[in-house]
């Protein structure tokens, strides 16, 4: 059989995939919070924020993550917050298959006829990122797009579709 | 000695990132190439809703929004499996489902379409597959409505979809068209699929589904990506 093609999630999607965190009357499935920060001694915080080719804020946006360690997965609009950031919950998480600590990521907006794959990796494990085998087939100048940084709050990680940041998207 | 991989995404039916009739892929889609990587555990798990609870009324888009009365427009029932590339269907999965009302208007702060809302839609549900990968779901037949993209653009009737199936590799996004629709021609995101892909968007008016005195049917089937066996490295 042959695969549905993707479309566009769209600029509507808010109320269908993330109606609690755009105050619509439905109940969320899936939302930003991984962990709950407030029982999680461990719990951190990622955002990060989605820029266009001509480095503007992209304010409908959907982002993913999926925590393959332990099994959690959190979905957040770029439209809600007032610098357009996605904003996360979580702890980072452990090794799986020998790799860097990463979360896997994907990107859906309007504009995007189908939807983009990448990784999240955090700064503070370098030692374990230079020997990671998926951040090692990226080109070095590109891997620190997969990088987000750890800041006093927590790790910021922007996504940039295209210009001389752009983020490294994966076929998987 | 062979594995089961799963299989790529078919370029041959999916669009492309850059679409320049669809406007606003021009400065969104990605400009440098995609880096392929070999599936980790990471990307061969994904999340499992298998045991969420679902709302009585999640299904029922024509009743889960209720707030004087019935909504307004075409009652149906749309219906369908979900399938793997192979041919089997996908129990236990989750589908996600928004739409227009009848009027072709979002009930989304952002859509200023000068059509009216309709009190007692909301135009979102979700449903499970079952034991056999089987869905069905209660709607009103979505309005077109026009859209920015060029001089008299309007998006043909379409319902949106979001499923899972077994891992982050089978995610799907997509839309429903429905038979016969005029707009079909024109509109650049269904023509950004290429064309051995578009039959594959359009659902089929199905009389067998069709409840009498109560709402015409329709069947779509979905098919994620599948497996397939390949030999195993031999390093
Ligand atoms: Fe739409």
């Amino acid at each position: 059989m042959l695969q549905t093609p993707s479309q566009t999630v769209g600029p509507y999607f808010a109320y269908g995939l993330t109606p609690e965190q755009y105050l619509y009357d439905f109940k969320s499935l899936v939302g930003n919070q991984l962990v709950n920060p407030l029982d999680e001694p461990e719990a951190i915080t990622i955002s990060g924020q989605v820029y266009d080719g001509n480095g503007n804020l992209i304010p409908d946006a959907m982002i993913e993550v999926w925590d393959a360690y332990n099994r959690r997965f959190g979905r957040f609009g770029t439209g809600t917050d007032a610098q357009n950031r996605f904003v996360f919950h979580t702890v980072k998480p452990g090794s799986v298959d020998g790799q860097a600590p990463h979360l896997s990521v994907i990107v859906f907006m309007r504009g995007q006829l189908i939807h983009a794959y990448t990784r999240l990796y955090f700064s503070d494990e370098a030692a374990a990122n230079a020997q990671d085998t998926v951040l090692n087939q990226v080109p070095a100048e590109r891997r620190s797009t997969l990088i987000a940084r750890q800041t006093g709050g927590g790790y910021v990680f922007d996504i940039h579709m295209q210009g001389e940041y752009e983020t490294v998207f994966f076929d998987i | 000695m062979s594995q089961l991989v799963y299989n790529a995404f078919d370029r041959d039916v999916h669009p492309p990132y850059l679409s320049p009739d669809y406007k606003s892929t021009v400065l969104r889609a990605p400009s440098k190439p995609l880096v392929v990587i070999k599936h980790s555990l990471s990307e061969l798990t994904g999340p499992v809703f298998g045991d969420i609870h679902l709302g009585a009324l999640d299904h029922d888009l024509t009743k889960n929004a209720r707030k004087n009365g019935e909504p307004l427009g075409e009652r149906i029932v749309v219906h369908g499996y979900v399938y793997d590339e192979n041919g089997r269907t996908i129990p236990n999965t989750l589908v996600e489902i928004w739409q227009a009302n009848a009027a072709g208007r979002y009930v989304h702060k952002v859509d200023q379409h000068d059509a009216p809302l309709d009190p007692n839609f909301l135009g979102t549900g979700r449903v499970m597959t079952d034991a056999n990968g089987y869905y069905k779901f209660y709607t009103i037949k979505p309005g077109a409505y026009p859209w920015g993209n060029h001089y008299n653009a309007w998006r043909p009737n379409h319902i949106h979809f979001s499923l899972f199936g077994p891992n982050i590799t089978t995610r799907l996004v997509t839309q429903m068209y429905f038979p016969g629709d005029p707009l079909l021609q024109y509109d650049p995101i269904f023509l950004g699929v290429p064309p051995k892909g578009r039959d594959l968007l359009i659902s089929g008016f199905d009389l067998g589904i069709t409840e009498p005195d109560f709402a015409l049917g329709y069947r779509f089937d979905f098919v994620l990506r599948g497996q397939k066996a390949t030999p195993f490295e031999t390093v």
